[in-house]
C-alpha cells in the first residue's frame, strides 16, 4: 500500500505539469486551430535561458523575468512570420510548420550550449527529497505542483470572466463570426503564445531543476500531447484532468508492471492510454465531438 | 520533366492514357535511363556512392510511399520511421534466420519483401484509426506508432536472436553478408545496381497506381471524404489500402537501409526525426507529385552535406575551429527555418515550383 501510494502521489506530482503543457498546447490549439510541436523546445529554451542567466550572473529575479519576456517577445515573431502566412492551410502544413518551428528553436538552442555549456539550474530550491510517511518526495515537484495549480486558478478566470476569455472562446468556435464582431485575431494569436511561453516557462525552470537542462526535457511535450488528446484537444478541464491521470497512471504502470516487461514503458504509456480512448471515444474524453455522417 | 506539351494534340484515348505522353518525355526518360545505368556508376566515386547515391535511392523508396498515403490519399502519418524500422528488422530477423527455433534462413529478396509486408501489417494496424478520426487527432495516432513500436521491437527482437526477453544490446542486430542467386552484393556499386532496380520497380508501380482506380479513389478521398462515400468508394476500405502500401514502402527501403547503408539495425535511427525529415520532404518536395519526391529527397540530402562544408571552409579562413556541435546546430536551424520558409513561400513545393518554371517556357519565345 505505501508503495502505491508512493508512485500514486509522484505520479500526481508529475501528472500536474503535464497538465500545465497540455493547458498551453489546448490554448494555442483553441485560437489558432494548431498543435504545438514546438511547445517541447520551448520549455527546454525557456529552462535554458534562466540557467544561462544564472550563470551569466544575474540575479534570479531578473533571470526568470528576462525569460519571460523573451518568451513573449518571441510570440510576436511567431505570430507575425508563422501564423499569418499560413492561415487557411491544410491540416499537414500547420504540422509540419509547428516541426519547423521546434527545429528552429532547438537550432538556436544547440548553438548557445555548444558556445555557453550550461546545464544545471538553481533557481534556489532545495533539491534534497523530503519524507513524508513512507513517501519520498521531491520539494521540487511539490513546488511545480502549487505553481501549476495557481496557473490553472489564473487560467480558468481569465478564460472565463474577462474580455480576452470570452474573445478567446468565440475564436475556437467560430473564426470567421469571431472576426465579423471585431474580435482581433492577430492580438489574441500574441496573448495565447505569449501565455504558452510563460507556462513553458514554468515548466523549464521546474523539469530543469528535477534533471538538468538538455536536450531530454522536450520529451515532457510529448507525453503533454498524448494527455491532449486523451483530454480532447478544446477542452481545457479535460487537458488538466487527463494530464493529472496520465502521470499517476503511467507511474503506477512503470512501478507495477515495468519489471515484468523489462521496463521502458513510461515513454509510451501515455501514448498506449490514447490509442485506447481514441477507439472508445474520437475526440478524446471531453473533447467537443464533430459529427460527420456518411 | 522537361518537355513541352504544345503542339502535341492526341487522336486515341490510348495516346491520352500513355504512360508518358509526349514524344519529348519518352527521350529524357531514355537519357535519364542511360545516366542512372551507365554514366553515374562509371563517374561517381566511392564516397558520392556511400554519402548520397545510395541513401537517395533508398530514401526515395520511403517518401513515395508517404507521399502515396498523405499526398494522394489525404492521411497523415507521423510514425512513418517505425514503420521503416519494422521492415528492417523483419528483413534482417528472416535473413538471418532463427536456428534455435528451427527456422532456416530466407532469401535475400524474399526476406526484404517479408520486411516489407510486415511492415504494411503493421502499418494498417495504425492506420485503423482512420476509419473513424481525421486531422489531428489521426496524426497524434500515428505518432502513437512512432512511441509504441521502438519499445515492442527492441523486446520481441531478442527473443528471435537468442530466446531471451532482455538481452542487453539484443535490439541491435547485424546483418550478414547477402546473396542473391549466389551473387554477392558486396560494393556499393552492386548495392547501388538492386536499390535502383527496387526504386524502379517501385516508382512506376506508384505511378500506375496513381492514376488507376485505386488513385483516383485516394485522390478523391483527400479532396472531399464525404463526397468520395456519395460516389460509392468504401472510403474505409481504400484508407486501409493506402496504409498498408505506403507503410510496405516503408518497410523495403527498411531492409535496403539496414542492409545496405546503415549496415546495421538499431532502433536509435528510426527515431521521430527521421518521420518529420520524410514528411517535410514529402511536402516541400510537392504532396501528390512523384517527381517532386525525388527532388525533396536530394535536397534534403545534399542540404547538410553543403553546410557542413561551408561551415568548415568558412571556419578554416577565418581561423576558428567549428565543432561539430555548433555544424549541428547550424544544420538544425537552417534546417528548420526552410521548412518554415518553404511552407510560407510555396505550400505547393518544389514540384510547383518547377512546374511554373516550365509554365512560363512552355510558349517561350512566342507567349503572345
Amino acid at each position: 500500500m505505501a508503495f502505491f501510494l508512493d508512485l500514486l502521489v509522484n505520479g500526481l506530482l508529475t501528472g500536474t505539469l503535464y497538465a500545465l503543457i497540455a493547458l498551453g498546447l489546448v490554448l494555442i490549439y483553441k485560437a489558432s486551430g494548431v498543435l504545438n510541436f514546438a511547445q517541447g523546445v520551448m520549455v527546454l529554451l525557456a529552462g535554458f535561458l534562466v540557467a544561462l542567466l544564472i550563470f551569466l550572473g544575474v540575479p534570479i529575479w531578473l533571470a526568470v523575468a528576462l525569460g519571460a519576456a523573451v518568451m513573449i517577445g518571441m510570440s510576436f515573431l511567431i505570430e507575425r512570420f508563422v501564423l499569418r502566412p499560413l492561415v487557411a492551410q491544410p491540416i499537414i502544413s500547420l504540422i509540419l510548420v509547428t516541426f519547423g518551428l521546434s527545429l528552429f528553436i532547438e537550432g538556436i538552442q544547440t548553438l548557445a550550449s555548444n558556445i555557453w555549456p550550461v546545464y544545471t539550474l538553481d533557481v534556489g530550491i532545495p533539491r534534497a527529497p523530503i519524507s513524508i510517511g513512507n513517501m519520498t518526495i521531491l520539494p521540487v515537484n511539490i513546488i511545480g505542483a502549487v505553481l501549476a495549480i495557481i496557473l490553472f486558478g489564473i487560467t480558468g478566470y481569465l478564460f472565463l470572466n474577462t474580455q480576452t476569455g470570452r474573445a478567446l472562446r468565440a475564436i475556437s468556435d467560430d473564426h470567421e463570426a469571431a472576426l465579423s464582431v471585431g474580435v482581433s485575431i492577430k492580438r489574441l494569436w500574441v496573448i495565447v503564445w505569449g501565455f504558452a511561453g510563460t507556462i513553458a516557462l514554468v515548466a523549464g525552470l521546474i523539469w530543469g531543476t528535477r534533471v538538468s537542462v538538455q536536450f531530454a526535457i522536450s520529451d515532457l511535450a510529448f507525453t503533454a500531447f498524448a494527455v491532449v488528446i486523451l483530454g480532447g484537444l478544446d477542452s481545457l478541464a479535460g487537458a488538466i484532468i487527463a494530464g493529472l491521470f496520465v502521470g499517476a497512471a503511467e507511474n503506477l504502470a512503470a512501478g507495477y508492471i515495468g519489471p515484468y516487461v523489462g521496463g521502458g514503458i513510461k515513454g509510451f504509456f501515455p501514448y498506449l492510454l490514447m490509442l485506447i480512448v481514441l477507439w472508445v471515444r474520437p475526440y478524446g474524453l471531453f473533447g467537443r465531438e464533430i459529427i460527420e455522417r456518411v | 520533366m522537361i518537355n513541352r506539351e504544345s503542339g502535341i494534340f492526341k487522336t486515341t484515348y490510348q495516346a491520352d492514357m500513355a504512360f508518358f505522353r509526349v514524344p519529348l518525355a519518352q527521350w529524357t526518360i531514355g537519357i535519364v535511363l542511360v545516366l542512372v545505368v551507365i554514366i553515374i556508376p562509371l563517374v561517381a566515386d566511392d564516397y558520392w556512392f556511400g554519402a548520397i547515391i545510395l541513401p537517395f535511392l533508398i530514401f526515395s523508396i520511403a517518401a513515395i510511399g508517404l507521399n502515396l498515403l498523405t499526398g494522394y490519399c489525404g492521411q497523415i502519418s507521423l510514425g512513418h520511421a517505425a514503420f521503416i524500422m519494422v521492415g528492417g528488422y523483419t528483413a534482417t530477423v528472416l535473413y538471418i534466420g532463427v536456428p534455435h527455433m528451427g527456422i532456416p534462413s530466407v532469401p535475400f529478396l524474399l526476406s526484404v519483401l517479408g520486411g516489407g509486408l510486415n511492415a504494411a501489417l503493421i502499418g494498417l494496424l495504425f492506420g485503423i484509426p482512420s476509419a473513424r478520426i481525421k486531422g489531428l487527432y489521426l496524426a497524434m495516432a500515428t505518432l502513437a506508432a512512432q512511441f509504441t513500436l521502438p519499445w515492442v521491437v527492441s523486446r520481441v527482437t531478442p527473443f528471435f536472436v537468442k530466446g531471451g526477453l532482455a538481452v542487453a544490446g539484443g535490439d541491435t542486430l547485424y546483418p550478414p553478408a547477402s546473396y542473391i542467386f549466389g551473387w554477392q552484393i558486396k560494393t556499393n556499386m552492386d548495392k547501388y545496381y538492386v536499390s535502383l532496380a527496387f526504386l524502379v520497380v517501385l516508382t512506376i508501380f506508384a505511378m500506375n497506381l496513381a492514376r488507376s482506380r485505386v488513385g483516383r479513389a485516394w485522390i478523391a478521398i483527400r479532396d472531399h471524404d464525404v463526397a468520395a462515400r456519395i460516389l460509392g468508394f468504401d472510403i474505409t476500405r481504400y484508407k486501409l489500402l493506402a496504409f498498408a502500401i505506403s507503410s510496405f514502402y516503408a518497410g523495403i527501403a527498411g531492409g535496403l537501409l539496414v542492409f545496405f547503408y546503415f549496415g546495421v539495425a538499431h532502433v536509435g535511427e528510426f527515431g521521430l526525426l527521421l518521420s518529420i525529415r520524410l514528411l517535410a520532404i514529402v511536402l516541400i518536395g510537392g504532396l501528390g507529385s512523384i517527381l517532386g519526391n525525388f527532388y525533396g529527397v536530394a535536397f534534403f540530402l545534399l542540404l547538410p552535406i553543403f553546410l557542413n562544408r561551408t561551415l568548415i571552409s568558412l571556419g578554416d579562413s577565418l581561423g576558428i575551429y567549428v565543432s561539430t556541435g555548433i555544424t549541428s546546430g547550424v544544420e538544425t536551424l537552417i534546417f528548420g527555418t526552410l521548412v518554415i520558409v518553404f511552407l510560407v513561400v510555396e505550400p505547393l513545393g518544389m514540384a510547383k515550383l518547377w512546374e511554373n518554371f516550365k509554365d512560363y517556357f512552355r510558349l517561350w519565345p512566342f507567349s503572345y
